[in-house]
């Protein structure tokens, strides 16, 4: 029993930790720019194949530093071509925009990668059980996933609070005629941004394709479950996602683990009713409805507090 | 009287091949080409239009080429049943389809009703790979044809080896939660239950069907019930998931499984070092040793560059052309009356039938395991150096099931 809780919670961690590498930059640009991007998996996706195919022609290493750079341009691209004109026609457009690029980009992928599993392989050099416990070895290679993803979240939040940019970047979503004036230039700061937050995902992606699977559906498959994350911990708040992530990433660990059901809590339902579907919905194990249960925390998080854990506005 | 056959048969061929050549005999291929089936289903339609060519190559059936249309049902019973009208607009009387026994049975009873209302435009539906009994059980129907064994009479198979290794104690299952895994992982506790009341089922799990992106806390589970063995009937990225979860983790178990050879299959086991740890039961293999078999597998390595992961397949164009032949036509409706009781020799040596009762094709089974390739077995799997050895057969003969199908025949 203690071995399965270690061993959960070290999963939970590990995949909490890949949630809040993913959510870190949707979240940013929504903190910043007040943008809901829908296509954010989709430049997470991006960074996957991208990784892929670098990793074919350069190597690993030099893929993950070129391949976020890429998805990051292509997020700038995005933003000063595409949300900028449809800033002036309000949010929805803005969200039908990111909601139609995240179709493209899936179609798009398909074409050039087709749509089975690309062999996207961990690099040998971190190939290796890094340690192991209870008999159980942990591959190096997660532990590097959790390490830059700690990095990140350490390095993204010094940025925001502790420097000049940071301090310019925040000025510029609530006062941006008055940071004009103070002579910087706003469209290149919520560009900047768009990017950054792009290139995020893009890192996601190329640590995470190895990891996962690579293919043309992994951003319809991931997607939703960001939403989970920056809703539960809070729109625009980065530490409010990182705890989120956390958070749902051991939840749906360890609901896998538990066998119990209402059954098991309270005796089986009368034999003599027969089978019916409640005798069905009475014996359903939590390992069953353990991907569902993050989608039930965020319908309860918007009843109970809509800003989420650590948000600070309404919606 | 035979010069004239081949004389009006070679007039035929030179008068009317221009005619003959447009009407192609096409066949559907409704099988996943994206998500998590995408792998397995593109596997598929290659080695479907790998046949096609072989079988045109020899001048087509009764003198047609076959033409396959590929479909993309995204392992969806809906979308299928949108996908089969439009294979049937696109003229196609014949369908084929195998990942997904949800989907099989969606497309058994559209066929069914279709051929209901429009007689004399019959389709027929060859399942090569959807396995749930219940498809030629109580849901059987005259014009459904399956070539794999159901998973019932693969359990059999697998229950009546694993009664023979005394190491097995405690046995975990892990199923996608549909028909078919909730058929493996009902018919494994029957079977081993009746075979071995001795062996402790430690686990039996149920996972969404081609959701899950990391089985790590899965495998947490199976390594805390202390199980010695798993039995799996996952298939697509849930089996080469799996194993590479087991592979990270380091579990050292023996697996009996369905389907461990599909695309990541062989690499992930690899990666664990279970050396002949992983079972796998099919209706032929690449090392099976017999020799056309052998043959076959080398040519269509060297054209497809994959292993043949379903001579079922091969048993089922085969089949057609023969059934197609006998009945000297291509109606649907005469093809499906030849089929009946047909006997064939299959892809890796034997007499296979086709059961009139139910329209299961019998065949003889084998258990092969994972690991260093013997002296005289030449194919290894996705590069990796291993390949498939044979641990035991099982004749036709012992395959055999009872079935409760009531078919309606028309």
């Amino acid at each position: 029993m203690l071995e399965l809780i270690v061993i959960s919670t070290l999963n939970g961690l590990l995949f909490g930790m890949l949630l809040f590498l993913l959510s870190s930059g949707l979240t940013v640009i929504f903190s910043m720019m007040g943008v809901l991007n829908f296509a954010h998996a989709s430049f997470y996706m991006l960074g996957a194949f991208f990784g892929f195919q670098l990793t074919k022609w350069i190597g690993f290493w030099p893929a993950l530093l070129l391949a976020p750079l890429l998805v990051g341009a292509i997020g700038m691209a995005v933003e000063r071509y595409g949300l900028r004109n449809t800033h002036k026609h309000g949010h929805v457009a803005e969200l039908l925009l990111t909601f139609g690029l995240a179709f493209a980009i899936e179609e798009i992928v398909a074409m050039m990668w087709g749509r089975s599993p690309v062999d996207y392989r961990v690099p040998a050099l971190l190939d290796f059980p890094a340690f192991t416990i209870f008999s159980t070895n942990y591959p190096a290679y997660k532990i590097f996933m959790l390490a830059v993803s700690v990095l990140i979240f350490i390095v993204l939040l010094i940025v925001l609070k502790r420097t000049r940019v940071g301090l310019i970047v925040q000025a510029a979503l609530t006062h941006p005629h008055m940071v004009g004036h103070l002579g910087h230039n706003v469209g290149l700061i919520f560009m900047l941004v768009f990017g950054v937050g792009s290139a995020l995902a893009g890192i996601a992606g190329v640590i995470a394709g190895p990891a996962l699977v690579t293919q043309s559906d992994m951003a319809a498959a991931l997607g939703p479950i960001l939403f989970v994350v920056i809703v539960f911990g809070g729109l625009g708040s980065l530490p409010g996602a990182f705890i989120a992530s956390l958070v749902i990433g051991l939840v749906q660990t360890f609901a896998v683990a538990l066998n119990g059901s209402l059954a098991s809590a309270f005796g089986p339902l009368d034999p003599s009713a027969g089978p019916s579907v409640l005798t069905d919905i009475w014996n359903v194990t939590i390992a069953q409805v353990a991907p569902i249960v993050p989608y039930l925390l965020l319908v309860i998080i918007l009843i109970v507090r809509p800003m989420g854990l650590l948000g600070t506005r309404e919606s | 009287m035979h010069k004239l056959v081949i004389a009006a048969a070679a007039a035929l061929t030179v008068f009317g091949g221009a005619a003959f050549a447009q009407e192609t005999i096409k066949i559907g291929y409704i099988d996943p080409l994206s998500g998590g089936g995408a792998s397995v289903g593109e596997g598929g339609l290659k080695t479907f239009q790998y046949l096609a060519d072989e079988i045109n190559a020899k001048g087509g059936i009764l003198g047609r080429k076959i033409e396959i249309l590929p479909l993309d049902n995204k392992t969806n019973p809906q979308e299928s049943l949108v996908q089969a009208q439009k294979a049937i607009d696109a003229g196609a009387r014949y369908i084929t389809q195998g990942n997904g026994s949800s989907v099989a049975a969606a497309l058994s009873d559209f066929v069914s009703k279709n051929n209901t209302r429009n007689p004399g435009k019959e389709v027929l539906y060859f399942n090569y790979a959807a396995v749930d009994p219940s498809l030629t059980n109580e849901k059987c129907s005259y014009w459904h044809f399956r070539w794999d064994a159901s998973s019932d009479i693969k359990m059999e198979a697998l229950t009546s080896y694993m009664k023979d290794v005394p190491a097995i104690k405690k046995v975990y299952l892990i199923n996608q939660d549909y028909s078919f895994g909730q058929s493996v992982r009902a018919d494994a506790r029957k079977m081993l239950g009746a075979k071995r009341p001795d062996i402790q089922i430690v686990g039996d799990e149920l996972h969404p069907l081609l959701k899950i992106t990391d089985f790590s806390p899965y495998i947490a589970k199976i390594k805390a019930s202390g199980a010695d063995s798993v039995v799996t009937g996952n298939w697509g990225q849930d089996i080469a998931l799996l194993l590479k979860a087991a592979a990270d983790a380091g579990l050292k178990v023996n697996w009996y499984t369905y389907y461990a050879g599909g695309a990541g299959g062989p690499t992930a086991i690899k990666q664990t070092g279970l050396d002949h740890q992983v079972f796998q039961i099919t209706e032929g293999f690449a090392n099976s040793g017999h020799q056309s078999a052998m043959d076959f597998e080398k040519a269509f390595r060297a054209k497809v560059n994959m292993s043949l992961w379903y001579p079922r397949a091969v048993n089922e164009m085969r089949m057609f052309k023969a059934a197609a032949e006998k009945a000297n036509s291509l109606d649907p409706a005469k093809v499906a009356a030849a089929l009946e009781d047909l006997k064939f020799e299959v892809l890796d040596g034997g007499e296979g039938v086709m059961r009139k009762d139910d329209h299961q094709f019998f065949q003889p089974i084998y258990i092969s395991s994972f690991g260093k390739l013997a002296a005289n077995e030449p194919f290894d799997e996705e590069g990796t150096g291993w390949g498939w050895h044979l641990v035991s057969k099982v004749d036709t003969s012992k395959t055999m099931v009872p079935t409760t199908c009531k078919m309606t025949r028309p």
